[in-house]
């Protein structure tokens, strides 16, 4: 018997993996071969998507990128064998804890997520009472891995004290970032350590119902998410007696409509209760009023489904990772015009030029590196001079910039920082709910007063900076309050972009 | 346009399933589209109604979200990522070809009726930029070549 792994993510298939799954067939039929094909998810390795992997003497070896007139070479070997795929240099400098799972096992079998180590979080949480829970994650020192770094502890504690006979569990898997995935690669490559995660918050705070809250750019995960849902239930992991407990535990998968801004957990809500998309105002907290006004949890799906492996571990074995105060481990999303683009979870504290030249090898044109984008739309440039930074929610706060969900894009010596800059303002000017004037206006204002700069108007820059101080500081959410970031970060570092135009004018 | 004799029984089939939903409208809307190819006008009514929201509520909701449509899209969706790992990789210039290739801008639908060209921001392929969605299906590293070999094979 033959054992091949090809993965069902959806970064794999983009690049042809149905295909590839195709051609294997054929090409197994034709030698007579008894082919064992498990979709698997991703190793987070998407430069060398499709990646196959082919059980030689029990041992998992790599083969990749593959295409369908390649697959010959999984039966004879060839140039994209790469050996065992544990060996890899990519997956060996990794501590993946809440990855474990994902590119290991077939995502929907229920029995291969129970034999590497699922459930044993909910186990040991189902014999704690709910404080304890609590009081376990709030000693991992996990922080809302969605970006704004706010304790889960803290944020559990406050719903779990909260009065109210219906409390909920919404999991933000609304992840609009550009440059992040890792939501999208748990939801297809582990959504049962998901599922897990958030049965632990709804026992630990005394919630019954949890929603996750996906988006509609996600169809292949909303997929795998649905019949893992169906399967969980049947297996009784959520349910009216969860793992027969007789505590109860349900769950639904909604979906977003295309509004970025549903990714702020206020304006996430009102979707949630069938409403525009629009922020409110904080107080009151989501963790009082919430969902329908009732006490509610709001956690990002990495938050959530790092729990399981908090509470399997014990919260030293995490908070022993990591530095200052970000603890334990960040999936890094490497991506944008970079080498080896993909998944990478480690500890807190690498280097942005680790990240980017050792880990990511660069730039994918081979042109040198101009800037890093870090933190998705709404987070700062940052450049080559920079690379001594340590990955961490602090230090990255120290230089005006911030870790976000952990995307990180790389731009090479072409990119023109002026039409970045300009692009954010586009982008808050499109996705804008329109709650508040400094968003709503401001970001039109900035698209223009960038076009006035590209013109050749110097004068303009002071009005930029000054608009963007009143976006940081007038706005209700991160999208207006956040904007700033990547605009002044583009002209504080490349200031020469910015003047071009104006050299060009005289 | 759906017969408005067909419309009704079929929406009304789409809001008893969902009753008892918590927030449902948007779960709601989805599955008129889904069913319609669109929400139509004759729709929302019906779905306000059902909700206990004024006509102008629903339809504010409907408009609110990029997703949801007025009217018939073309007979495929071509959805192409603009945010910034794929303009890192080139997608700024690979979409101007493509509108010119197409004959459309942002929003627009071929004149055969045969492709609807809608921006999205992130499919989540951003280390397999410049990517794409063609009627639900993903494609990473678009190029023009690529972008030929999917749109010729389409009715």
């Amino acid at each position: 018997m033959m054992k091949v792994w090809i993965p069902r993510d959806a970064a794999a298939r983009a690049l042809g993996a149905e295909e590839v799954v195709a051609a294997l067939r054929a090409e197994a039929r034709r030698r007579g071969a008894d082919l064992t094909l498990v979709r698997n998810g991703s190793r987070g390795m998407l430069w060398l998507e499709p990646l196959a992997e082919v059980e030689i003497d029990g041992i998992r070896h790599a083969f990749g990128p593959m295409t369908p007139e390649t697959v010959g070479q999984l039966f004879d070997g060839g140039a994209l064998a790469l050996g065992p795929t544990e060996d890899l240099p990519w997956m060996k400098a990794q501590t993946r804890l809440t990855f474990a799972r994902v590119g290991v096992i077939d995502p929907l079998s229920f029995a291969e997520f129970r034999s590497h180590g699922g459930l044993a979080g909910l186990t040991r949480a189902l014999a704690m009472d709910g404080a304890a829970v609590v009081a376990e994650v709030t000693a991992s020192g996990l922080r809302g891995r969605g970006g704004a770094g706010f304790p889960t502890g803290i944020k559990w504690k406050t719903v779990h004290d909260a009065a109210g006979a219906r409390k909920y569990i919404v999991c933000n898997a609304d992840e609009g970032d550009s440059a992040t995935f890792a939501d999208r690669m748990i939801m297809e490559g582990d959504p049962f350590t998901l599922i897990e995660g958030m049965v632990i918050a709804g026992l630990a705070v005394g919630a019954t119902t949890g929603f996750i809250y996906s988006r509609s750019e996600y169809p292949d995960a909303n997929a795998a998410m649905a019949e893992a849902l169906q399967i969980a239930r049947d297996e009784g992991l959520i349910g009216p007696s969860v793992l027969g407990s007789g505590r109860a535990f349900d769950l639904d998968l909604r979906i977003g409509a295309g509004a970025y801004v549903c990714g702020e957990e206020t304006a996430l809500l009102n979707s949630l209760e069938g409403k525009r998309g629009v922020v409110r105002a904080k107080p009151p907290l989501p963790a009082l009023q919430g969902f329908m006004g009732r006490p509610t949890v709001v956690n990002n799906v990495i938050s959530l489904a790092s729990v399981p492996a908090i509470l399997a571990q014990g919260a030293a074995a995490y908070a022993a990772l990591g530095i200052g105060r970000s603890k334990g481990t960040i999936p890094l999303q490497i991506a944008g015009n970079v080498r080896r683009g993909g998944l990478f979870e480690a500890a807190f504290g690498l280097s942005l030029g680790q990240i980017v030249n050792e880990i990511g090898g660069g730039t994918a044109s081979g042109r040198p590196v101009k800037a890093v984008q870090v933190g998705g739309p709404l987070g700062a440039y940052l450049t080559p001079g920079q690379f001594d930074l340590p990955f961490g929610y602090e230090e990255y706060a120290g230089q005006d910039a911030l870790i976000g969900h952990a995307g990180l894009t790389v731009f090479d010596d072409s990119t023109d920082m002026l039409e970045m800059a300009r692009f954010a303002m586009e982008f808050c000017a499109i996705e804008s709910c329109g709650k508040c004037t400094p968003c709503r206006i401001g970001a039109v204002r900035g698209v223009e007063t960038l076009d006035r700069i590209a013109r050749g108007d110097a004068d303009a820059i002071s009005l930029l900076t000054d608009l963007c101080a009143t976006m940081k500081a007038g706005s209700l959410c991160a999208l207006g309050g956040f904007t700033p970031y990547p605009v002044l970060s583009a002209l504080t570092h490349f200031p020469g972009d910015f003047l071009r135009a104006r050299e060009a004018a005289e | 346009m759906p017969d408005s004799a067909d419309l009704e029984p079929r929406v009304r089939e789409i809001l008893d399933a969902h009753s008892g939903v918590e927030g449902a409208l948007l779960p709601i809307l989805h599955a008129v589209q889904d069913a319609f190819g669109y929400v139509p006008e004759e729709a929302l009514p019906l779905i306000a109604a059902d909700q206990t929201l004024s006509k102008a509520e629903a339809y504010g909701v409907l408009t609110f979200y990029h997703d949801f449509r007025t009217r018939p899209a073309g007979r495929h969706v071509l959805k192409l990522c603009r945010a910034e790992a794929c303009k890192a990789m080139g997608a700024d210039r690979l979409h101007t070809q493509i509108r010119t290739k197409l004959g459309i801008d942002w929003h627009g639908t071929t004149a055969d009726g045969r492709i609807t060209l809608e921006p999205v921001f992130c499919l989540g392929l951003c280390a397999n930029g410049p990517s794409a969605m063609i009627d639900g299906r993903v494609v990473g590293r678009l190029d023009t070549a690529k972008f030929d070999a999917i749109v010729g094979g389409l009715e």
